[in-house]
């Protein structure tokens, strides 16, 4: 049964509950369930349960004021936790154990949050499926013949199947809203900057955000409370001041006057699943029964969006991943005295299929004779798409959109088909080139029992209005306290 | 303009990228690409004669902090990650050598 955040730290509190045991059951649902979906890559249940133990202890002598104190949490592959194996879901980082903590996980620990483990994701972020993990494939808990979407599948089928409270992932393209909406949880993708990125392994530096995955907005409102704001390791956080999320979230008391804008371009049919298509207008009609107005507008670079993000993405993760190289960070492909060797022997074995594919589409767009044609064009288009939303912001307060085309499909079924797995993304990218904020949230399910979310995208931070919209959905409908059948 | 993927030129982009290919993933990305890269080319279709591009999106420029030196890893900590090291140096091989076939 889902439980808030705030529902647990009172129990905590009236010693009705303790961490260790919210630990002890987190673990149990590990062992009871994770066999069958794979969410996790690494667990560290001692450590754990030494934190909880510290944690219970502070309760029961005194006044404990964070919320997150004693919550068990997971962190998607990708961050690097002193002390903990930091594989980004690729061999090539097989053994490597972090060496310092992350900024957003060490301002988790720092709230006494417990972190139980690593989960699973597409290796360095490349995918929309979990698939391409050299760690296995995870489920989705809801009907484990189908993925729990990517890249950031382990996070959302821990939280839906409540092994960990929340858990911290990063989006690039769709990697929070995707399987979030697969997996029927909540998660948000912030505005770029908004969360440091500093400790986290990079994909593409310009698109790259860390954000929450949850069971509800005002789960994702304590953790944002955390873990948002400047950090001088990061010089992509602004210094502008985080609004105060969860005390924001009860402020607002109707609807009334939210102009919500629908995009043409997000709902044409015959681009969308008939089912998801009447969800998620039904979430809009629910909306605008509250009070909200409803808003059509155009956002007319949409269609250049999947072009401009995967060249961007590509050159950027080229870049990124050559840093890959067998000398720094652990190697064990190397059987030659030659250095230049080394490095193509390294990542010759040490990168997937994925992986390649992506590191030469990026060499190469950035190459000599091509990098105008390319990078330089895709980063005029960002222009152009940024203006889109800057545009329909005057005219609309956020933007409402389904985040899939497609249901949750079947494992294996797009293996062949690289670039149709790709144009998949075509709601999520769009928001990533233009660095604003998205929350994807629970609206419902197909005629076949599998989840559909949506997302409510706002001007860049306006996090404080999207979680305030999210958060009455919420409070008006139950979508997001459905539990998966296990 | 749509770009033709054969072997020499996927063979190019590989020593580039420093990788390796076998002749199977030679072929396979070869096709691949030539797909991607026509969708791709779908950006040539809007006219930004006029854009000015952006890189980084939120608007920050020159982000400058006090030239202060502080505490960051030891260098004990730094070197036992690396695969090879000796008197807390980190170990490369040799550049040169006698079997450096062109790659």
């Amino acid at each position: 049964m889902y439980e808030s955040i705030t529902t647990l730290h009172t129990k905590l509190k009236d010693r009705e509950t303790t961490s260790t045991q919210l630990v002890e059951e987190a673990f149990a649902h590990i062992d009871a369930h994770d066999g069958a979906i794979g969410a996790y890559v690494h667990t560290y249940k001692e450590e754990a349960l030494e934190k909880a133990s510290d944690v219970d202890a502070q309760f029961a002598s005194g006044d404990v004021t964070s919320k997150l104190a004693g919550i068990p949490f997971s962190l998607k592959d990708v961050f690097n936790v002193e002390g903990m194996e930091t594989t980004g879901g690729s061999r090539i980082l097989e053994g490597y154990t972090s060496a310092y903590t992350a900024t957003a996980p060490a301002r988790l620990l720092d709230a006494g949050a417990i972190p139980i483990g690593k989960v699973n994701n597409d290796s360095f972020g490349f995918g929309s499926s979990t698939e391409n993990s050299d760690y296995g494939t995870t489920k989705n808990p809801w009907n484990t013949a189908k993925v729990p979407g990517g890249s950031s599948g382990g996070s959302a089928a821990a939280v839906a199947a409540n092994m960990g409270v929340f858990s911290l992932a990063e989006d690039t393209g769709g990697s929070i809203r995707q399987p979030a909406c697969f997996c029927s949880v909540t998660g948000l993708k912030v505005t770029y900057g908004r969360v440091s990125r500093y400790g986290t392994l990079a994909y593409a530096s310009s698109l790259d955000t860390v954000g929450p995955i949850a069971r509800s907005v005002e789960d994702v409102a304590i953790i944002m409370d955390a873990i948002a704001g400047n950090d001088p390791k990061d010089a992509t956080t602004p210094k502008n001041a985080v609004p105060a999320y969860s005390a924001a979230l009860s402020q607002r008391t109707d609807l009334k006057g939210l102009r919500i804008g629908v995009p043409k371009e997000f709902f044409a049919t015959g681009s969308l699943d008939t089912d998801i298509h009447e969800t998620v207008e039904q979430a809009l009609d629910a909306l605008i029964a509250l009070g909200a107005e409803r808003v059509d507008i155009t956002l007319p670079n949409t269609a250049y969006g999947i072009a401009a993000y995967y060249i961007i993405a590509l050159c950027e993760a080229s870049s990124n991943l050559s840093r890959y190289d067998g000398i720094r960070f652990l190697s064990s492909f190397r059987d030659t005295n030659i250095l230049d060797q080394i490095y193509v022997q390294t990542k010759s074995q040490g990168f997937n299929n994925e992986a390649k594919r992506r590191v030469m589409l990026g060499t190469y767009a950035l190459s000599h004779g091509y990098y105008d044609a390319f990078f330089k064009k895709a980063q005029e288009i960002r222009t152009l798409m940024k203006q889109d939303y800057e545009r329909a912001f005057s005219d609309v307060d956020l933007i409402l959109a389904p985040v899939s085309p497609v249901l949750p499909f079947d494992i294996g079924s797009m293996s062949d088909d690289p670039l149709a797995m790709w144009l998949m993304d075509v709601f999520t990218l769009p928001i990533n080139v233009a660095g604003v904020p998205s929350l994807a949230v629970p609206c419902g399910f197909s005629t076949s029992n599998l989840p559909i979310g949506m997302q409510l995208i706002g001007p860049q931070f306006s996090e404080e209005l999207l979680l305030q919209t999210g958060h009455w959905y919420q409070q008006q409908t139950d979508w997001h306290t459905k539990e998966p059948t296990l | 303009m749509a770009d033709t993927f054969d072997t020499k030129t996927i063979e190019h982009i590989a020593r580039l990228a420093k990788l390796e290919l076998t002749t199977e993933e030679k072929e396979r990305f070869g096709q691949q690409f030539t797909q991607i890269l026509e969708h791709m080319n779908t950006m040539n279709s809007v006219d930004t004669s006029d854009v000015v591009p952006t890189a980084q999106v939120n608007g920050l420029t020159n982000v400058f902090r006090e030239d202060v030196a502080t505490p960051s890893f030891s260098q004990e900590e730094v070197v036992r990650l690396a695969p090879e090291s000796t008197n807390g140096y980190v170990k490369v091989r040799a550049v040169f050598g006698e079997s450096d076939a062109e790659v």
